[in-house]
């Protein structure tokens, strides 16, 4: 982050900063990581800030909190050039590219409502990743536009 | 039979499907020699939606192997109605069965009742999803009439609900066929199955007019275009009107062309087909029972080796 960036934002003791997401997309970025503002997290957003290579980016900072694989997962698919930078003692410890996976389980629910498991299953729900989109493994329903609205 | 469970026609390779083609032929040439295949063999019938015809085949099918069926009968009596879900309907009955065929109105269904059972599962039909036998029994139809390599094939109809299509046309692109498809604008491959084929490279046309092509199809598949897809009456009669066929215009135009159906029909062949050479469309409702064993045989016999 260069130091312009970091004025819109401070530093954060711990916790985690998600840079680099497509501009416009850091609500979607929220909801993936299940924040809705009331369970106390401290958050701090910047939307559509310049980027050389994105255009405009946005940046989530999360506090004491870091993501677990399944958020990663689903996070690549919407903000695929998305940095994760996790923050101990205001220092950078890990700096990681997103990766798409191959599938993403049990973040994402059917758009068809006649899919299996859209219904009350003991099954998780299962999306294969597609060059662009995603596919339902159980009934083949395809999603290329608006994968964030499929977020649980 | 390299497969635990029947779910979709995607899993099938041309060598899967030529394995059951194959063993249904020796059925069909000499059904004695297989009554006696599968003695005591019991297939458990999950309908979770009426298809009194695909339950007969079955049906008959594992009677002629030797064996019988146990039957949930219908949801109004099961546990189903008690709110049940699936996934415990079906490892219950298992416990009742050596394989198991499956009919359920929604889609995925198949596929996540067989994550949960050790037997051979049998995807009867998926809401409008995949219905793989109907597809094992459509292409042993078209190899006997007229090849399946080599093949070009017009497919006509509902093409963005029916289940059968998008199951044969999976199927096809492991032979030489080269496929036409004719439906009104509405009713459209959907994205998914066409993404499908696409990806295993077929060659596929789509029109919204039969009369153009109809003269280079070896086999025209029909299959019905359902009332309930349109706002009104009066479109449904004017749209479904376009794609309907009678004798005369086979004679006319392609005096041998082998015409499927899946049926039930309602209109879209007329009557005057079925005295034809054309309508081979019973034939093809018989061939279910052979191709059923064929399937069923293979994977009781895989199951006890
Ligand atoms: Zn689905």
């Amino acid at each position: 982050m260069s130091d312009d960036e970091q004025l819109r934002v401070s530093k954060i003791p711990r916790g985690t900063v998600i840079d680099h997401i497509t501009g416009g997309e850091a609500m979607h970025v929220l909801s993936i990581l299940g924040i809705e503002g009331g369970d106390g997290d401290t958050v701090s957003i910047v939307m559509n800030a310049p980027s050389d290579r994105l255009g405009t980016k946005d940046i989530v900072k999360v506090e004491d909190r870091e993501l677990s694989q399944a958020e990663l997962d689903v996070l690549s698919l919407i903000a695929p050039a998305a940095t994760i930078n996790i923050i101990r003692d205001f220092e950078v410890v890990e700096k990681d590219r997103v990766s798409r996976p191959e599938e993403v389980a049990g973040v994402l629910s059917c758009p068809n409502r006649n899919c299996i498991t859209t219904g009350n299953e003991p099954v998780e729900s299962r999306f294969d990743v597609l060059a662009e989109g995603v596919r339902c493994a159980y009934c083949g329903t395809i999603v290329r536009d608006d994968i964030a609205d499929l977020i649980d | 039979m390299p497969h635990d469970h029947i779910i979709s026609a995607k899993q099938l390779s041309r060598a899967d499907i030529e394995e059951v083609l194959d063993r249904a032929a020796e059925i069909d040439d000499n059904p004695a020699a297989f009554t006696q295949r599968h003695p005591g063999a019991l297939l458990g019938l999950l309908f979770f939606e009426p298809s009194t015809r695909t339950k007969m085949s079955f049906t008959a099918a594992i009677k002629r192997l030797g064996g019988d069926v146990v039957d949930m009968g219908p949801v109004e009596y099961s546990s189903v109605e008690k709110g049940e879900s699936l996934a415990d309907t079906v490892r219950v009955v298992e416990g009742y069965a050596d394989a198991l065929v499956m009919r359920h109105p929604s889609e995925g269904s198949a596929k996540m009742a067989s994550e949960f059972v050790d037997v051979p599962l049998i995807n009867a039909g998926d809401g409008a999803g995949q219905h793989p036998t109907q597809t094992l029994l459509d292409l042993y139809t078209i190899r006997e009439n007229a090849g399946l390599d080599d093949l070009t094939i017009g497919i006509m109809g509902d093409l963005k609900y029916g289940r059968t299509v998008h199951s044969l046309a999976h199927a096809l692109t492991n032979f030489d066929a080269t496929q036409h498809f004719i439906s009104p604008e509405s009713l459209k491959l959907p994205r998914s199955v066409r993404y499908d084929l696409h990806e295993e490279g077929a060659t596929i046309r789509e029109h919204t007019e039969l009369e153009p092509i109809l003269s280079s199809l070896d086999v025209l598949y029909v299959t019905r275009i359902q009332k309930e897809r349109f706002p009104d009456e009066s479109e449904y009669r004017a749209v479904a009107g376009e794609y309907q066929i009678d004798a005369q215009t086979l004679e006319e135009v392609n005096d041998d062309v082998t015409v499927l159906h899946p049926l039930p029909r309602v209109d879209e062949i007329d009557h005057d087909v079925d005295a034809t050479e054309h309508a081979q469309f019973f034939e093809q409702a018989h061939n279910g029972v052979p191709v059923r064993m064929a399937l069923l045989d293979l994977m009781l016999e895989g199951e006890s080796a």
